[in-house]
């Protein structure tokens, strides 16, 4: 039983719990679609084509935290509603599987509420990209794994507290502030194709490796607390 | 049916008679270890307090490997929390605590503990979470054969153990409070622990399920655990009654403290590894 | 207080006092007046506001170290932490207060987001929260919480330090070319020193009498479950002693 074989037993479960209830899906897409219109209303992007394509990156990245946020604080309630999460502290496989499974689970889930939600905000918004658009495709799944590693891990953290709700976005936010900077600058690069994207794809890649590596590196150590 | 020698009284915590309280049960003549048999479970001057609340006070015992252990207790005298603090799943406030001589939580995998939530998933089958559980806990692959049949293989077996239909499509949600309880003790027997820590195992069940599920837990306390050592079983229960084939000692707390400790009798001799109705061994 | 921490108290009211007789007596700045004294205050703190973050991560990463194999040393490597995490954010917080303050004589603006003030805001952010989180926990885990979330913290910081340069270069904003870059003359370098050492010693003071204050709730928390514990007379009469000297 090896290492990749715990996460994908782990993974397997999330996307079978997940393909049974739709609760993170379901949420995350209505709760994105109205951020997406909410913020329409208060720009009117279609008739300011420059200034969407300038504001664009920035709104689609808040739109997708604050689904990501509301899906964030779901996903460990599946483990703590009958306990099962004593279930795995007991266990004898590798704490950070259970981690990695769930956080890559995560990651299907807002990466699936973008592909339905991209097109969307590209009509909604009267988008016309001016820079090299397949960028986006590396651009998107980095920023992604960035947000949710660290909400997923700090999500596990908030089990341990009063009000976990309120405790998430108060800790997700300042900690992956750079993480942000460096998706929306990159995503606005693209859309604007005023400068290279590439600065800001190296400083989100090292963001994700970094702190991929503390969470890993910490996840014993907030499971197994009382 | 004797009280243990230099038993704890309720005075176990006073300060001044720190002492004496020690005490320490011994396996039945009926298994192989010796009276200095390596402790499976050890508390030293266990405390532990939920803020000015005090759960467990100053609890002292040593458990050999091979015990079989009642616990009574009235509820709130900290039964659940003894077996969570023996668990590794909350940590003493003071004192020290270690099973097979190690930390808890450095026996992962060895410990089972079973208590009123079924610790499964309720949209999840029961042999889906079964077969999950089973991924988890590993153990041998025998060569050749596919690691999922292997599995699903093991789930199959300990749901029709406890009497379970394996291709019952249900999902855990929608069992009966029998069914779940009879799951959770699948989940629990999967992983073949050294030490099992039930709580309540037999809350809400008829007499008839409860005394298969008491066959069972004595067929499996009877088989060698896989370190060579006689399988430890500590359960707490109301239906003292119900207990006692399990019952070789009986441990009573109350107001967290550990005030009778009772050798109850050769439960060795009714160790016969019977089959439940359902299922064979 | 012991004798010695009285001792260092008085050395750095000494050192303050020199200090500020420095910054005072320093010549005035050409273009902005004497406003710009100001900035012998605002330097040392937004330095120094660097510092406590990483004396943090290391009480922070003892405190994972000891808290199974030390109960004691944990407990207090937890104290240094949350004393280290205040001091943070109250020089932070005298930095952003300092930087705007400069902002407006020297800009014209309370608030520009320059990189050097966004990378204060974010660092007051990170420790702000780090401090709110300690509040929210639930007794008995708030140190090992905290641990973890500081250990992410002090990661956070270079790390958004740099990408802020870099958004703010991409970006150049010529109106704040000027400010703290350009050097400091000779002629202000003793004000500067004897400031930073100043507001070194009184961080240092804070850090130690925040740490001794947080160690005696720790032993009265301890003293008070023993006490519950044993209702031991002996027992109640140390309890009381402690909350009477907390």
């Amino acid at each position: 039983m090896n290492y990749a074989q715990h996460v994908l037993t782990h993974l397997r479960k999330d996307l079978r719990l997940e393909w049974r209830t739709k609760d993170s899906i379901n949420g995350m897409l209505f709760f994105a679609l109205l951020v997406v219109v909410v913020l329409a209303m208060a720009f009117d992007p279609a008739s300011f084509p420059s200034m969407t394509r300038q504001i664009s990156g920035g709104l689609l990245w808040v739109a997708l935290l604050f689904a990501a946020m509301t899906a964030l604080n779901q996903s460990w309630a599946r483990e703590t509603n009958n306990s099962v999460l004593d279930a795995h502290r007991l266990s004898a496989a590798p704490a950070s599987a259970l981690f990695i499974g769930k956080a890559l689970a995560n990651f299907l889930f807002v990466t699936a509420v973008e592909v339905v939600l991209a097109p969307i905000f590209t009509v909604f918004y009267n988008l016309q990209p001016l820079g090299q658009t397949w960028k986006l495709l590396v651009i998107l799944p980095l920023g992604t794994w960035a947000l949710v590693v660290n909400g997923t891990f700090f999500a596990a953290l908030s089990l341990r507290t009063r009000n976990r709700e309120t405790l998430l976005p108060l800790v997700l936010l300042p900690i992956t502030m750079p993480a942000l900077l460096a998706m929306i600058q990159a995503t606005t690069a693209v859309l604007t194709g005023e400068f290279e994207p590439t600065l800001w794809i190296k400083v989100l890649v090292a963001y994700v490796i970094i702190f991929t590596t503390a969470c890993v590196l910490l996840f014993q150590t907030v499971l197994s607390a009382d | 049916m004797a009280i243990w020698k230099d038993m704890p009284t309720a005075t176990v915590a006073k300060p001044d008679e720190r002492a004496p309280a020690r005490a320490a049960i011994r396996p039945g003549q009926g298994t192989s270890a010796t009276a200095d048999a390596p402790a499976a479970v050890e508390l030293q001057r266990v405390s532990r307090l939920y803020g000015s609340f005090v759960a467990l006070r100053e609890i002292t015992l040593k458990l050999a490997a091979g015990s079989s252990v009642v616990m009574l207790g009235e509820n709130g005298a900290g039964k659940s929390t003894l077996l969570k603090v023996i668990a590794g799943l909350q940590s003493p406030s003071y004192g020290q605590v270690t099973v097979f001589g190690e930390e808890p939580r450095d026996q992962r995998g060895t410990v089972a503990y079973m208590s009123h939530a079924t610790m499964l998933y309720d949209e999840l089958t029961g042999m889906e979470n079964l077969t999950y559980f089973a991924g988890l806990h590993g153990g041998s692959v025998p060569s050749g054969g596919s690691r999922r049949a292997h599995l699903r293989e093991r789930a199959a077996h300990a749901l029709t153990e406890v009497g379970l239909d394996p291709a019952n499509t249900r999902r855990v949600g929608e069992y009966s409070q029998g069914m779940r309880q009879r799951a959770s003790l699948a989940r629990v027997l999967l992983s073949e622990p050294d030490l099992l820590l039930l709580d309540e195992p037999f809350s809400n069940l008829d007499v008839g399920s409860a005394h298969s599920m008491i066959t069972r837990l004595l067929a499996y306390v009877a088989e060698p655990a896989q370190s060579g050592l006689a399988r430890t079983l500590l359960l707490t229960t109301h239906q003292a009654e119900l207990a006692q084939p399990l019952a070789r000692s009986t441990l009573t707390l109350s107001g967290g403290r550990l005030v009778a400790l009772l050798e109850t009798g050769k439960a060795a001799a009714s160790r016969t590894s019977a089959p439940m109705q359902t299922g064979a061994d | 207080m012991p004798k010695w921490a009285q001792g260092w108290l008085g050395l750095t009211v000494i050192v303050l006092t020199y200090g500020f007789y420095q910054a005072m007596a320093a010549p005035r700045e050409a273009t902005m007046g004497n406003l710009y004294r100001v900035f012998f205050y605002h330097l040392p703190h937004a330095i120094l506001s660097f510092v406590f973050p990483y004396l943090n991560l290391a009480a922070s990463l003892l405190y994972l170290f000891w808290r199974k194999r030390n109960v004691e040393r944990a407990a207090a490597a937890d104290a240094f932490a949350l004393a280290s995490a205040e001091v943070t954010v109250l020089y932070a917080t005298i930095g952003l207060a300092t930087g705007m303050l400069w902002g407006r004589a020297a800009w014209g603006i309370w608030w520009a987001w320059d990189a050097r003030m966004t990378t204060y805001l974010l660092l007051w952010l990170l420790y702000v929260c780090y401090l709110l989180v300690r509040s929210f926990s639930s007794t008995g885990q708030t140190a090992m919480i905290s641990a973890v979330l500081a250990i992410f913290a002090a990661i956070d910081v270079p790390i958004c330090f740099m990408s802020i340069r870099w958004w703010r270069t991409q970006h150049p904003a010529a109106v704040f070319g000027g400010g703290a870059n350009s050097g400091i003359d000779p002629s202000m370098a003793p004000a500067v020193l004897w400031n930073m050492a100043a507001w070194a010693m009184w961080g240092a003071f804070l850090v130690g009498m925040r740490y001794a204050i947080e160690r005696r709730r720790q032993q009265a928390s301890n003293a008070e479950a023993l006490g519950i514990l044993n209702d031991d007379a002996a027992m109640a009469v140390l309890t009381h002693s402690l909350k009477e000297v907390r």
